[in-house]
């Protein structure tokens, strides 16, 4: 290969690069090492009832987390997505009383396709303002999301009055099944929540995206550098734009999907969410820096927290723990990968 | 009538003057040197060619058309590349992936058009033998050293049929014997009719590879002559100011 007299160079091992040397691949050990450990001291924990919940819980905030991750790439930051699965929520059950009041029912489906199309065109619109005033106007992505966080929290009680909604109407059935059902799997297998399914579609998606299309190669470079980005004739402005507008739109999704569990959905639906899902993003992998991230870390992360919930829940500690001990693997992952980083790099 | 022309280019940022009524041309297989003491405005100059910041006034003119360069790929597409002085890479990609950063390669997979990593890493591949470099396609731009580096940025002005390339400090950060390999690189551009500009400090660099050299002191054109009628004592000079133009 044209490579004479450098004995220095050769190529990275397996190990140094890719997934398994990524904080992830650190954080799914420690997740391996956390449930045999609970499975051995708790007999509830590895029931098919147990498992099917613990994916369920997760899969509430982990298609919001893919969305944000992808933000956290860029080097940005979305606050504002607990708010946004609130008022996503909100605007999908006002849509379908509206259109149950007005007797609008064209064909069967009709108002369940019309009510969610509403509230994710909601999301969309949200992530699209987000995006538009950090990659147009410049404006920081924290004080930015910060001022939607708020927003639409707001805009959530103006329309409820506070008192939350619930869908209804003559696909409500058809609503809360294609949110909240479980497929029934046979014995021994846990019943599979929808919700899950949708997150293994969306995260598989994600990953072709990020790894074999043009748009993924951009969106890693924007966070790597996002002057480079711009000199080689990136579109960066539309990148942006496009990873809020996704964000918004997991987040949503996420909102409708709770409020089809919750039958209904109250305004402070999903309120200070954003903490959780981007602490999963950064204990699954994602650098607030930018840059780096990926869908695989974002599911870890997300199962890792659920799994320190339920297993507090389990032992009968007090749940209240489980906040600081999240906050503490935050820490520990981002203190692990500096030790990492600063030994290889 | 010249491949590239710049008439009386002007550039303010704000109450700075980074360029003043700047006037040269730039033949094909030509190799021009720009030389000037930090801040006399060369990167200025390169980055209204390669479309990064228009001009306060004045035109650029391409085959004596005049042309408005608004951004990177639009130069890109006109047949300029450029070396950037900050390299202008992503530390979180490899070779490869920066190389083809913005035109990257792709085949058809049913419906969808995806990466084509393959074809990609193979020309990276070619590309780096080609410049006579040992870095590898593969590796993250993080792991390089300062000369791989370089040679990234190189490579990627040989993807497209370029016209013109302008090479802002190519030579900076590199061994002597990268040196020398940049230097054979610009020769066979020139051999293959393609324009060069290139910026360097080092008199050496551009004694031994321009026909022409441009001095800039601040921010205006001090002298433009051919290098058979000039010498590294004269070019210093001008670069100083202890000699005001020639
Ligand atoms: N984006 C900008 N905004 C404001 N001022 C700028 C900008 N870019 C360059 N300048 C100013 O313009 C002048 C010329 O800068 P330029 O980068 O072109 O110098 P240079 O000749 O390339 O120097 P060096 O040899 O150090 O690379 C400097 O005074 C610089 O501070
Ligand atoms: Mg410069």
């Amino acid at each position: 290969m044209g490579v004479q007299g450098f004995s220095n160079v050769r190529e990275t091992r397996f190990w140094q690069r890719g997934f398994l040397a990524s904080q992830s691949a650190y954080v799914l050990g420690a997740l391996v090492v956390l449930i045999v450990v609970m499975a051995l001291s708790s007999p509830n924990f590895l029931t098919e009832r147990n498992i099917s919940n613990v994916m369920q819980n997760f899969s509430f905030i982990a298609i919001a987390t893919l969305g944000t991750t992808l933000v956290i790439i860029t080097a940005g930051i979305d606050l504002s997505v607990g708010s946004t699965m609130a008022l996503t929520a909100t605007a999908t059950s006002l849509a379908m009383r509206w259109l149950n009041d007005a007797g609008f029912y064209p064909f069967p489906g009709s108002a369940f396709i019309l009510s969610v199309a509403a509230g994710l065109a909601t999301a969309g619109i949200i992530g699209l303002a987000n995006g538009f005033a950090v990659a147009k106007l410049k404006l920081a992505p924290f004080v930015t999301t910060l001022g939607t966080l708020s927003i639409v929290r707001g805009l959530t009680y103006v329309a409820t009055q506070g008192r939350g909604t619930s869908p209804d109407g003559p696909d409500k059935g058809l609503f809360l099944a294609v949110t909240s059902a479980r497929i029934p799997m046979p014995e021994g297998i846990p019943n599979l929540p929808v919700a899950f399914i949708y997150l293994i579609a969306l995260a598989l998606v994600m990953w072709v995206a990020l790894n074999h299309t043009a748009w993924g190669k951009h969106v890693y470079a924007i966070g790597g550098n996002e002057a480079a980005a711009r000199l080689t004739g990136v579109n960066v402005d539309r990148v942006k734009i496009g990873v809020y507008v996704l964000c918004s739109v997991s987040a949503g999704l996420n909102g409708i999907i709770i409020s089809g569990w919750l039958g209904s959905a109250p305004a402070n639906l999903a309120n200070a969410y954003e903490l959780t899902i981007i602490a999963a993003a950064v204990i699954g992998g994602a650098n607030l820096f930018g840059g780096v991230g990926t869908a695989a870390g974002a599911i870890i992360g997300c199962i890792l927290i659920e799994v320190i919930r339920n297993g507090l829940v389990l032992a009968r500690v007090d749940p209240y723990w489980q906040q600081t001990l999240v906050g503490c693997i935050i820490v520990a992952a981002v203190f692990v990968d500096r030790l990492r980083s600063g030994r290889t790099g | 009538m010249s491949l590239l022309e710049l008439r009386n280019i002007s550039k303010e940022f704000g109450a700075i003057h980074a360029l003043n009524d700047v006037s040269f041309t730039l033949d094909a297989g030509e190799v021009v040197g720009l030389m000037g003491d930090n801040g006399a405005g060369k990167s200025t100059l390169v980055k209204i060619i390669s479309g990064i910041y228009t001009p306060t006034s004045g035109q650029v003119l391409l085959d004596g058309q005049p042309v408005n360069i608004h951004s990177p790929g639009e130069a890109r597409r006109i047949g300029i590349e450029t070396v950037y002085q900050d390299l202008a890479l992503a530390d979180n990609l490899t070779a490869s992936e920066n190389i083809f950063l913005g035109r990257e390669l792709r085949r058809k997979v049913g419906p969808f058009r995806l990466l084509d990593h393959a074809a990609m890493k193979a020309r990276a591949v070619e590309l780096f033998e080609e410049l006579k470099s040992e870095t590898r396609a593969g590796d993250y731009v993080r792991q390089m050293s300062g000369g791989q580096r370089q040679a990234v940025a190189i490579a990627r002005t040989r993807l497209a049929a370029a016209k013109i390339i302008l090479m802002d400090e190519p030579t900076a950060a590199i061994s002597v014997r990268q040196v020398a390999e940049v230097l054979n690189l610009i020769h066979r551009l020139r051999e293959a009719g393609i324009a060069v500009m290139l910026i360097s400090h080092r008199m050496p660099d551009v004694f031994e590879t321009c026909s022409r050299v441009i001095v800039m002191r601040r921010g205006s054109k001090v002298a433009d002559k051919a290098i058979a009628d000039s010498s590294p004592d004269e070019v210093t000079a001008l670069i100083t100011g202890a000699k005001e133009a020639a």
